[in-house]
């Protein structure tokens, strides 16, 4: 036996076990932390069951009342749960989800499992989402709609939520009115100022120019006003209808229509009624603004703004990195200065990427930018234009950093096209200009592509440089909009990765906003994912084709 | 043949015709424009991206340059010649300076030209004269004047801007907040021969030395009477008797709390006063070398620190220093020994820890003590100076001579704070006990000593990819051992590229879930993870001997090179294992909270955000950098060789080790160089899962500073172009130096591997 295990370990294939553990562990370590994301960020939408019971926190204590999901449980040992009453070496607490911030101050609280008794699931425990204060958890007892009273009958609920319906019509409209109609407004009377200041600066402020500028703010007053009588009349509607809810404790609670998003109850609802809601809620998290400092509502700005700083930078990495590939490789003298320059690109692509946000907030923000100012707008000055953190600045900065992947794959591609094509071209009288218009750079291109998606890849995942150059954790208006010129660059933006880090650690409530960040960050996986996986596979199409470019 | 001829003339093409002539041009003209528009655009990438490292030294370079000095104007003194200059004193703007003569006037001039602006005469009673002047903290502008009959005036120059027709205007005042009467002091009449004044804006302390031993304290606190408007005085005083009559200097701090007398010999008494009627002397100490007098005694901004100049030319830090037993004791921080005659007079800057000193050969010193540096040491003049007074923001002085001529100086001095001392030493900073790396950039106070030792980040940053490495390079090493040579080609397509994902993910999620996930489930279940790292290899080695006991059929189902799928239920049972254990293991040993126990009876504290957590974090965010790299310099060891080995009766083990690895070991090398450069980069993880206190400490339960972390957290606060603001660009620098350097170096070793593996 003893020479057995001595041979064994000598033939070293415990070693090579060893080693194939390392791999198991990696392979589990990313699969388990895809999954942890997956399942922690989906399941959020899912509309829990709301459970009413007794608890004690000890065992001859009196009991409270209450109400609320489950959201996560814990085995801990006795000493961590503060030696409670109850048995056992370990103890289960439970981390249940009460809302009703209003009334209680907190919206989570760990229980004791022990402690519950008398658990049920009514079919009418309500939870209702609200603009401010949180979810709602209680019974509905009635509603009062311009001075009538409803109480308690079949059709209550139903009439709750139609009025819920039509109130978010009216809100979606106020909105409509506030933001895209007085805010166009508002941008309008900016510029009109702006320009003023611009004639005065020049000394160019005669006076029928002047009265120009004030016929046109009259105009925009008078359509101000009209609005402002409009959005009167709609809070008016809004504001007369207000419902009373009884809490688990028995509590009961007047809440105003006009604060509230929805109401449900998740126990009366079967599995596709779930499932509905499911999407719902999921599609508000994708397309909604959000409420509450970021920890309800959905994440719209985010991706927006995500997208339009990935985009803006593409257009700007793309030329230039094709440009710098193809000097180098096509046109500049093969020898120790470009294999120097090779190597300080590919170094390039290891430099820390704080290190560009430092360059980018002082070589862009600070002197690109304060020069701009300067010159372009000095009618605006002190307040900054472009000489403050923003979209463009943003952009360029990613760019520099990504620009090393655009150019090595660039070049990858470049180096894979057979020589014979080239000579072939060459010999057929093209010039080199043609030869690479026509035949090389057009067999580079899935090379390009690739390099562009890794690029966009990894610039959609970077979050230390854009915090110093022009995210913000909430931005009062996107980088693209009807206001001319339409496209916003010196705008500050909302960034998903940004918004994971802000919400996660800046948040005043993190426990309620833990499940979006984790939907935020499944949705960023998934992108970047699926990112990569589109330049691996157009990578590894691309090398067939050479192959088959060199074999015929 | 005429059909022919047509025919053959139809086919010809006349390459020459203008046409092509033009269009050949053309495209040639297209080609020569593309040539340089490609060379044009690509240099200027290249450029763009080189740009990068100047621009951060471009902005760290004026951090070390030394101050400059500018002679704007040089004048006889305004007021006459015929009096003596007591004192000198500039307002903000550097526009309006002020001359109190013994004579009794305050004269306020226009520094660029000497022109008198106004004189004020101060009331001092007929018959008397002005026999010293002391000044109070520069922030307070009082000044006290000691008269012949023992008696004291205070007053207080300010200075009203207006701006009548946009254009600025100062006007002088002179303002007696103890009323323009002299206030009495010594008893007997003697004239002050010593006085020291200071006001807090409430209370005042006045300290006057005759000509006997004795020290006359009168403290001053104005308190608003409850029934009328009326401001009542309180007074309290007390004697202080030294044990010698020849004082020099007397000064008290603006916290009215401590006194210091130098005498004549080199002593300085050191006094607690903050009892206004029972003065206590702490202790005596020696200040200067034998046989040398102290020349110049001022206080440092704030007041904690005393700068005593000396006959030979040598400026010395001193200031209170608490000991185990929190009594504290005058101490000899640091020295200036640049200049090399008796200092005349030091002028300290208002709000930064730096001052000016003159002496008698016509030297001016500018120095900084935090950084114990000398910025600026310059002859401005061939006579002796006599009196010196620096602008409120640092950027003029007034000087004069002994020839009674004043000097109007423009100084530019940026940041003295910055030496190579300050950064990477250990500092002696005011009020601690001991010289220390300490990072603290900024404080609510405006007279507050920054400290910019950058020692704790690069320590926090070394720290973090030390466990990183800890963690990532036993994985990903042995891991791409397998995949590159035993895993069999099926499965190291799909996992290859599953942990190269790895590498694209962002580490802002890394990080968030090391903070808000990892971080309190280890300290849930500490032990767990403590058996977890004994428990997964174990499990993979049980696994590996049960097995050799699984009957051949069954064990002949699974092709080789399949065992890394085997393990991954084992690991994973192993892991559930290992996380149930830990609360009873907990309650066995622990007493039901390792990290309690951890602080209780190891004295070891415990962070929930520490550095275990981040070495997963972060070694998960570098493992695929090492794995990609170093699989594919093991993948690509030529095959020959491991058939030669193998050949002669190596099992592939020993293969494995003795040929594959060796010859692949730069590579590996140059993958663990990499992987570091990533670590010590990484920004998001440690500014999320990591306390982020710069603290020097190895212990793996606490957390740290690292250098990307303070950037990416301070940057956005800092004033542009200000001292921190460069130093945090330096610190970006040393990040881009080092990654540059690390890669560097791996990339040379590989393509040598390279070379080497194209002529194996």
């Amino acid at each position: 036996m003893k020479i057995q295990i001595k041979n064994w370990f000598d033939s070293g294939k415990p070693f090579v076990w060893l080693n194939a553990g390392a791999v198991s562990v990696s392979v589990v370590m990313v699969v388990g932390l895809i999954a942890l994301i997956a399942v922690r960020g989906l399941g959020h939408f899912w509309p829990a069951n709301v459970a009413v019971f007794d608890y004690y926190s000890a065992p001859d204590d009196s009991p409270i009342h209450l109400m609320g999901e489950f959201v996560d449980e814990e085995k801990v040992s006795r000493s961590r749960a503060g030696n409670p009453d109850y048995e056992g070496a370990t103890i289960q607490r439970n981390l249940i989800k009460t809302g009703n911030r209003d009334i209680s101050g907190l919206d989570f609280r760990w229980i004791l499992d022990a402690g519950i008794k008398n658990e049920s699931f009514p079919e009418d425990a309500m939870i209702v989402e609200r603009r401010e204060w949180g979810n709602l958890y209680g019974f509905l007892v009635s509603m009062d709609l311009d001075g009538k009273q409803f109480t308690a009958g079949d059709d209550l609920w139903q009439k709750f939520q139609q009025t819920i319906t039509d109130n978010n019509e009216i809100f979606d409209e106020i909105r409509h009115i506030e933001k895209d109609l007085i805010g166009g407004i508002n941008y309008e009377m900016e510029r009109l100022r702006l320009k003023q200041r611009g004639l005065e600066l020049r000394e160019e402020a005669t006076l029928e120019k002047i009265k120009a500028l004030d016929d046109q703010r009259n105009v925009l007053q008078q359509e101000y006003n009209s609005y402002t009588g409009e959005l009167e009349r709609l809070y008016g509607i809004l504001n007369g209808s207000s419902f009373i809810a009884r809490t688990a404790a028995g509590k009961e609670v007047k809440v105003d229509f006009a604060k509230i998003v929805r109401a449900y109850q998740p126990n009366a609802m079967n599995v596709f009624g779930k499932m509905s809601f499911y999407v719902e809620k999921l599609w508000e998290f994708l397309s909604d603004d959000p409420r509450e400092a970021n920890t309800e509502g959905g994440i719209f700005p985010a991706i927006f703004g995500t997208v339009l700083m990935v985009m803006i930078m593409a257009v700007m990495v793309t030329p230039f990195g094709v440009i710098a590939a193809v000097y180098l490789r096509e046109y500049a003298t093969q020898g120790p200065t470009t294999r120097l320059i090779r190597i300080a690109v590919n170094n390039l692509a290891g430099v820390p990427s704080v290190v560009y946000g430092v360059f980018g907030l002082g070589f862009f923000v600070y002197f690109l930018g304060g020069s701009i100012d300067q010159l372009l707008f000095p009618e605006s000055l002190p307040a900054p234009t472009f000489g403050t953190p923003g979209l463009l600045w943003a952009s360029l900065t990613l760019a520099i950093l990504t620009v090393p992947v655009v150019i090595v794959a660039t070049e990858e591609g470049l180096s894979r096209v057979p020589r014979a094509i080239r000579e072939g071209s060459l010999a057929l009288g093209a010039t080199k200009a043609e030869t690479m218009w026509r035949t090389v750079l057009p067999m580079t291109a899935s090379a390009m592509i690739t390099g562009l998606i890794l690029a966009v890849a990894r610039a959609a995942g970077e979050v230390a440089p854009l915090m110093l150059v022009g995210v913000v954790k909430l931005a009062p208006s996107l980088g693209l909009d009807g206001n001319a010129p339409f496209l916003h660059l010196d705008r500050k933006f909302m960034h998903l990765g940004f918004h994971i880090y802000d919400v996660g650690f800046q948040s005043p409530n993190v426990e309620a906003a833990r499940p979006l960040v984790y939907a935020t960050a499944f949705l960023l996986v998934v992108l970047i994912i699926i990112l990569n996986l589109t330049a691996i596979r157009i990578r590894n199409s691309l090398r067939e084709k050479y192959r088959a470019a060199e074999q015929s | 043949m005429d059909t022919d001829n047509i025919t053959i003339d139809t086919l010809r093409h006349d390459f020459n015709s203008p046409a092509s002539l033009n269009y050949r041009k053309w495209r040639h003209i297209k080609d020569v424009v593309t040539r340089y528009l490609m060379a044009l655009g690509g240099i200027s990438v290249i450029f763009a991206i080189v740009l990068i490292a100047f621009y951060l030294l471009y902005v760290v370079i004026p951090m070390f340059k030394s101050a400059e000095i500018e002679r704007i104007a040089a004048y006889s003194v305004p007021g006459g010649s015929n009096s003596d200059t007591l004192f000198y004193a500039m307002e903000e703007q550097r526009e309006v300076g002020l001359r109190v003569t013994d004579q009794g006037q305050a004269i306020f001039f226009s520094t660029a030209n000497g022109e008198i602006r106004e004189i004020f005469d101060l009331p001092i009673p007929a018959g008397t004269a002005i026999t010293t002047i002391a000044n109070g903290d520069f922030t307070q502008r009082m000044i006290g004047l000691g008269l012949s009959d023992g008696s004291a005036l205070l007053f207080q120059h300010n200075y009203k801007v207006t701006f009548p027709e946009d254009v600025r205007l100062i006007t002088p005042e002179i303002y007696y907040p103890f009323g323009n009467e002299t206030i009495p002091l010594n008893v007997l009449g003697d004239p002050i021969e010593h006085l020291s004044i200071q006001y807090d804006g409430e209370q005042a302390t006045l300290l006057a030395h005759g000509t006997d031993a004795n020290i006359k304290l009168l403290n001053l606190t104005k308190e608003e009477s409850m029934l009328s408007d009326e401001i009542e005085i309180l007074r309290e005083n007390s004697l202080i008797t030294l044990d010698t009559v020849s004082v020099v200097s007397l000064r008290a701090d603006i916290e009215q709390r401590e006194l210091y007398v130098a005498d004549e010999t080199g002593n300085i008494y050191y006094y607690d006063i903050s009892n206004k009627t029972n003065p206590r002397l702490v202790q005596k100490v020696t200040a200067v070398d034998a046989g040398i007098s102290i020349t110049a005694i001022e206080f440092l901004a704030g007041g904690i620190s005393l700068l005593v100049g000396d006959a030979s030319g040598q400026i010395a830090q001193w200031f209170p220093v608490r000991d185990a037993e929190n009594n504290y004791t005058l101490q000899k921080i640091r020295s200036f020994n640049k200049q090399k005659s008796a200092i005349t007079a030091i002028a300290p800057e208002y709000s930064r820890k730096g001052f000016v000193a003159i002496d008698e050969s016509g030297e001016m010193g500018i120095y900084h003590t935090t950084a114990h540096r000398t910025v600026l040491l310059e002859q401005i003049d061939n006579h002796a100076l006599n009196a010196i007074s620096v602008a409120p923001r640092v950027n003029a002085a007034l000087v004069e001579n002994e020839n009674k001529e004043v000097q109007f100086w423009h100084l530019h001095n940026e940041h003295p704070e910055i030496s190579w001392q300050s950064i990477w030493g250990k500092v002696w900073y005011e009020s601690r006990d001991k010289p220390e790396y300490i990072w603290q950039s900024s404080s609510a106070s405006s007279d507050f000593e920054p400290k910019f030792s950058l020692t704790p980040l690069a320590y926090g940053t070394f720290k973090a990819a030390f466990y990183a490495m800890m963690f990532a390079i036993p994985l990903a090493i042995l891991g791409a051992m397998f995949t590159a040579y035993f895993m069999a080609p099926k499965m190291r397509q799909v996992v290859k590229p599953t942990i190269e994902i790895m590498e694209a993910l962002p580490t802002v999620i890394l990080g968030f879930l090391a903070g808000l996930w990892l971080a309190p489930f280890v300290e849930l279940h500490l032990p767990g993870m403590f058996i977890m790292m004994l428990l997964v290899p174990l499990s993979i080695l049980l696994a590996a001997v049960a097995w050799e006991f699984v009957p051949g059929n069954v064990r002949n189902m699974v092709a080789e090179g399949w065992e890394a799928a085997l393990l991954i239920p084992v690991i994973i049972i192993a892991v559930i294992i290992s996380v149930h254990v830990s609360s009873p293991i907990e309650n066995m040993f622990f007493g039901g909270n390792m990290p309690l126990w951890l602080s209780r009876e190891m004295g070891i504290t415990y962070d929930q955000r520490n550095s275990m957590v981040v070495g997963f974090a972060m070694g998960f965010a570098v493992i695929p950098t090492i794995f990609s790299i170093s699989e594919d310099a093991i993948y690509s060891v030529p095959k020959h060789l491991t058939t030669g080995s193998l050949a002669l009766g190596a099992t592939s083990w020993q293969t494995m080790v003795r040929v594959v690895l060796l010859t692949a070991s730069p590579g590996i090398f140059s993958a663990i160089m990499i992987g570091l450069g990533r670590a010590v980069g990484e920004t998001m993880i440690v500014v999320m899962a990591t306390g982020n206190t710069a603290i020097m400490d190895m212990s793996i339960f606490e957390g740290f500073r690292a250098m990307s972390a303070n950037i990416a957290v301070e940057m956005p606060e800092t004033e542009v172009d200000s001292t921190h603001y460069r130093i945090l660009f330096l610190g970006a620098l040393v990040l881009f130096a080092v990654t540059f350097f690390l890669n560097t170096i791996a990339e040379i070793v590989r393509q040598r591997l390279r070379n080497k593996y194209s002529s194996l």
